[in-house]
C-alpha cells in the first residue's frame, strides 16, 4: 500500500490528526502503568505532593526492600509461581491427550463427546452447584481448587483437535507400520511436531491461573494460601487500612506499598509480553478463522 | 467452529485403510482403539466431575438444600425460589442494574475496537503502527484485579492522579469517584474500553489487510478521494465482520464481568453495582443460601443459552456463518 497516493491539504491534515488521536491512545494505554512503576520507586512524600510523574526525583526501593522483608508477600508470590506453573503443565497436559484422539475422525463416539464438549461452552451448572462439588471433593482451602476446575478450556481443545487433524497423516501411519503404539506415535511423533501449539496454549493457561480472581475468591478463606491478585486487590481497595493493618510492622511505606505490590503482579506479564502478543494474536485469529 | 460435528464421520481417514469402513460394533472399536480411548479418560472425567456434575447440581434449585442431606435427601419445593426471585425486591433493580451495563456496552465498548482499526488502518507508516499495536494490546493481558488497583490508584481522594488533577487544576470538587454510586457505571465502562479497544482491533484489522490492494488503485485511477475509497471499498470490507461480532456480542449481553464488577463494588454503590453474577456470589456463597443462589443462576444461565441459540440463528438467517 505504498503507492503514494494523491496528497490534498484534507488527506493531509486527516492524517496528522490520525497519527496524533492514536499516539495519545497508546499513551493512555501505557502511562498508567509507567506512572505506577515510577511511584513504585519514590518516597512517600513524593507520592503524596507530585500529581504525576514517570521519573522519581528521589530514587528508592523502600517499599520493594519492605515487600521481599514480609512473609504475607513473598508466600504470596511462592504460591503464585508454583500454582501457575504445576497448573499450566495439568491442563497442557489434559487438553493435549483429549484433543488427539478427537481428532481422529474415524474414531466412533468421537461426535458425541465432541457435542458433550461443545454444550458446556452454551450452558453451564454456574457458580453454586460448581462450588459445591469443589467443596465435596474436599478441595476447599486446596491450590488444586485453583487448577482442577478449570483444566480444560473448551476453545482451546477445540483449535488443539483442528491442528492436530490437520498434521499429515503419512507420518503417524508410517510410525505404526514401524510398530509404534498410538501413545509412541503421540508422544514421539505428534507432540514434537506441535511445539508451536504447546507453546501458545501453555501461554494462554498461564496467564489465565496467573491472572485469575475468581477462584481463590471461591475456593480458598485461609490468608495464608493468597495468591497475588487476591493480595493486590487486599492493599488497594477501598478496605485497604484494614488489610494493611494486618501486616506485622509498625511502620511502612503506605502509598509505595500500593505501587509495588501492583508492579510486582504485573511484572511476569510484561516480561513475557513479546511472546504473548505473538502468540495470542495468532490464537484469536486460528480461534476467529479457521472453522 | 465445529462445522464437522454436522457430518458424521463416514470414511475412515487416510491412516486407516480399509479399518474402519462402516459401522463396526462398539466392543471391536474399543479394543482396537483402546489407547485412543484410554487417552480420553481424563478429559472425559474432567467434563463429568466439573461441568456435567454441576449441571446435575442444578437441581438443588428446586429444592431445600441441605448440605447435610444432599442432593437426593433434601425437600424439592417445586418453583419456589423462582418465585422469590420473581417477585422478591431484588429483581427489578438486578435487571435493571445487567441491562443498563449491557446497552451502555453495545454503544461505547462495542464500536470502539472498529474505530481504532480503521484509524490504524489509515496509518501508512508501518514503525508507527507496529508500536502502537504493540501498546494497545498491553491491557489485555493485565488481569481485572490490576486494572482495579490502577482504578483505585489514579482516582484516590488524597493522592490519585486524576482526582487531583479535577480538584487541583480544574477547580473542581473532592470526590471519592469510585465510592460514589452516580460513576459506577462510567468507571466499569472506561475500565473495559481501556482494556479490551486495542485487542478488539486485531479482528478487524486481520479483515481489512485482505482488501486487494487493486481495488484501491482502480478506485483511484476513477478519482475516488481518500473519503470515498474508505466509504465504497474498506467499510464493505469489515461489514460481515462487524455483523458476526455484533451478534457475538448480544449473546453475550447478561455476562457482566464477575470478576470487574465484584472488584468495583463497595458498601456504597451496591446498589447501582450488584448484577445477577454477584448477586449469586453473595447471596449464595457469604450468605450460605445456596437453593435460592443456584436459581438465580440457573435463570440467568437460561437466559444466556437462550440469547446465544438466537443469536445464533439469527446470524444463519442474515446469511452469515453461525458459532455452530
Amino acid at each position: 500500500m505504498s503507492v503514494n497516493h494523491y496528497k490534498s491539504f484534507g488527506s493531509r491534515v486527516f492524517d496528522a490528526l490520525n497519527i496524533l488521536l492514536l499516539t495519545g491512545l497508546a499513551l493512555v494505554m501505557i502511562l498508567p502503568l509507567l506512572y505506577v512503576l515510577a511511584g513504585s520507586f519514590a518516597t512517600e512524600s513524593e507520592i503524596a505532593t507530585r500529581p504525576f510523574f514517570l521519573w522519581p526525583e528521589k530514587f528508592v526501593t523502600d517499599t520493594y526492600a519492605y515487600i521481599f522483608g514480609t512473609d504475607t508477600f513473598v508466600r504470596a508470590l511462592v504460591t503464585t509461581i508454583c500454582v501457575t506453573a504445576v497448573g499450566t503443565a495439568v491442563q497442557v497436559m489434559l487438553t493435549l491427550t483429549m484433543a488427539y484422539p478427537l481428532a481422529k475422525r474415524y474414531l466412533p463416539g468421537r461426535t458425541l463427546v465432541l457435542n458433550l464438549v461443545i454444550f458446556t461452552v452454551v450452558f453451564g451448572g454456574g457458580m453454586i452447584p460448581t462450588y459445591l462439588v469443589v467443596r465435596d471433593l474436599g478441595l476447599l482451602d486446596s491450590y488444586w481448587a485453583l487448577i482442577l476446575p478449570l483444566a480444560i478450556n473448551p476453545f482451546y481443545l477445540i483449535i488443539v483437535k483442528s491442528f492436530f487433524q490437520e498434521l499429515p497423516q503419512a507420518l503417524e501411519e508410517s510410525a505404526r507400520i514401524d510398530g509404534c503404539s498410538e501413545m509412541g506415535v503421540f508422544f514421539k511423533i505428534v507432540l514434537p511436531l506441535s511445539k508451536p501449539v504447546i507453546a501458545t496454549f501453555s501461554l494462554f493457561y498461564a496467564v489465565g491461573i496467573w491472572n485469575d480472581y475468581m477462584s481463590p475468591l471461591l475456593y480458598i478463606d485461609d490468608s495464608s494460601k493468597w495468591t497475588l491478585q487476591v493480595l493486590v486487590r487486599q492493599f488497594t481497595s477501598a478496605d485497604a487500612e484494614n488489610a494493611l493493618a494486618q501486616l506485622d510492622s509498625v511502620f511502612f511505606p503506605a502509598e509505595g506499598l500500593k505501587f509495588a505490590v501492583v508492579v510486582i503482579a504485573t511484572l511476569p506479564i510484561l516480561l513475557f509480553y513479546p511472546f504473548l502478543q505473538k502468540h495470542f494474536a495468532k490464537g484469536v485469529l486460528i480461534g476467529s478463522v479457521k472453522e | 467452529m465445529a462445522t464437522d460435528l454436522a457430518k458424521p464421520p463416514v470414511q475412515a481417514a487416510p491412516s486407516e485403510p480399509g479399518r474402519a469402513s462402516g459401522r463396526v460394533p462398539f466392543r471391536t472399536a474399543l479394543r482396537r482403539y483402546r489407547w485412543l480411548y484410554l487417552m480420553l479418560v481424563p478429559g472425559l472425567v474432567y467434563f463429568a466431575v466439573f461441568k456435567y456434575l454441576p449441571m446435575y447440581g442444578l437441581t438443588i434449585a428446586f429444592q431445600d438444600f441441605v448440605p447435610f442431606l444432599g442432593y437426593s435427601g433434601s425437600e424439592w419445593v417445586g418453583f419456589k425460589h423462582f418465585e422469590a426471585l420473581f417477585t422478591g425486591p431484588d429483581f427489578g433493580r438486578l435487571m435493571f442494574n445487567t441491562l443498563f451495563l449491557a446497552v451502555l456496552t453495545v454503544l461505547f465498548v462495542f464500536p470502539a475496537p472498529i474505530v481504532v482499526a480503521l484509524m490504524l488502518n489509515e496509518l501508512r507508516v508501518s514503525v508507527l503502527k507496529r508500536s502502537i499495536q504493540s501498546l494497545i494490546y498491553i491491557p489485555h493481558f493485565l488481569s481485572w484485579a490490576i486494572v482495579a488497583s490502577l482504578t483505585y490508584l489514579l482516582l484516590a481522594v488524597d493522592f490519585g492522579v486524576i482526582a487531583r488533577f479535577v480538584h487541583d487544576l480544574v477547580g473542581g470538587p473532592k470526590v471519592d469517584y469510585v465510592a460514589q454510586p452516580d460513576w459506577f457505571r462510567p468507571i466499569i465502562i472506561v475500565q473495559t474500553l481501556w482494556k479490551a479497544t486495542g485487542w478488539g482491533t486485531i479482528i478487524y484489522l486481520a479483515a481489512l489487510a485482505g482488501v486487494n490492494p487493486n481495488l484501491y488503485e482502480a478506485a483511484r485511477m476513477d478519482g475516488a478521494g481518500r473519503w470515498r475509497q474508505f466509504w465504497h471499498i474498506t467499510l464493505p470490507t469489515i461489514r460481515p465482520t462487524i455483523v458476526v461480532m455484533a451478534i457475538l456480542t448480544s449473546g453475550n449481553l447478561l455476562d457482566a464481568s464477575f470478576e470487574q464488577i465484584w472488584l468495583m463494588t463497595n458498601s456504597l454503590n451496591r446498589s447501582v453495582a450488584d448484577v445477577f453474577d454477584t448477586y449469586v456470589y453473595y447471596i449464595g456463597i457469604t450468605q450460605g443460601a445456596f437453593s435460592y443462589s443456584t436459581a438465580v443462576g440457573l435463570f440467568k444461565g437460561v437466559a444466556g443459552a437462550l440469547l446465544i441459540f438466537g443469536s445464533n440463528w439469527l446470524a444463519k438467517r442474515l446469511g452469515q456463518r453461525g458459532l455452530f
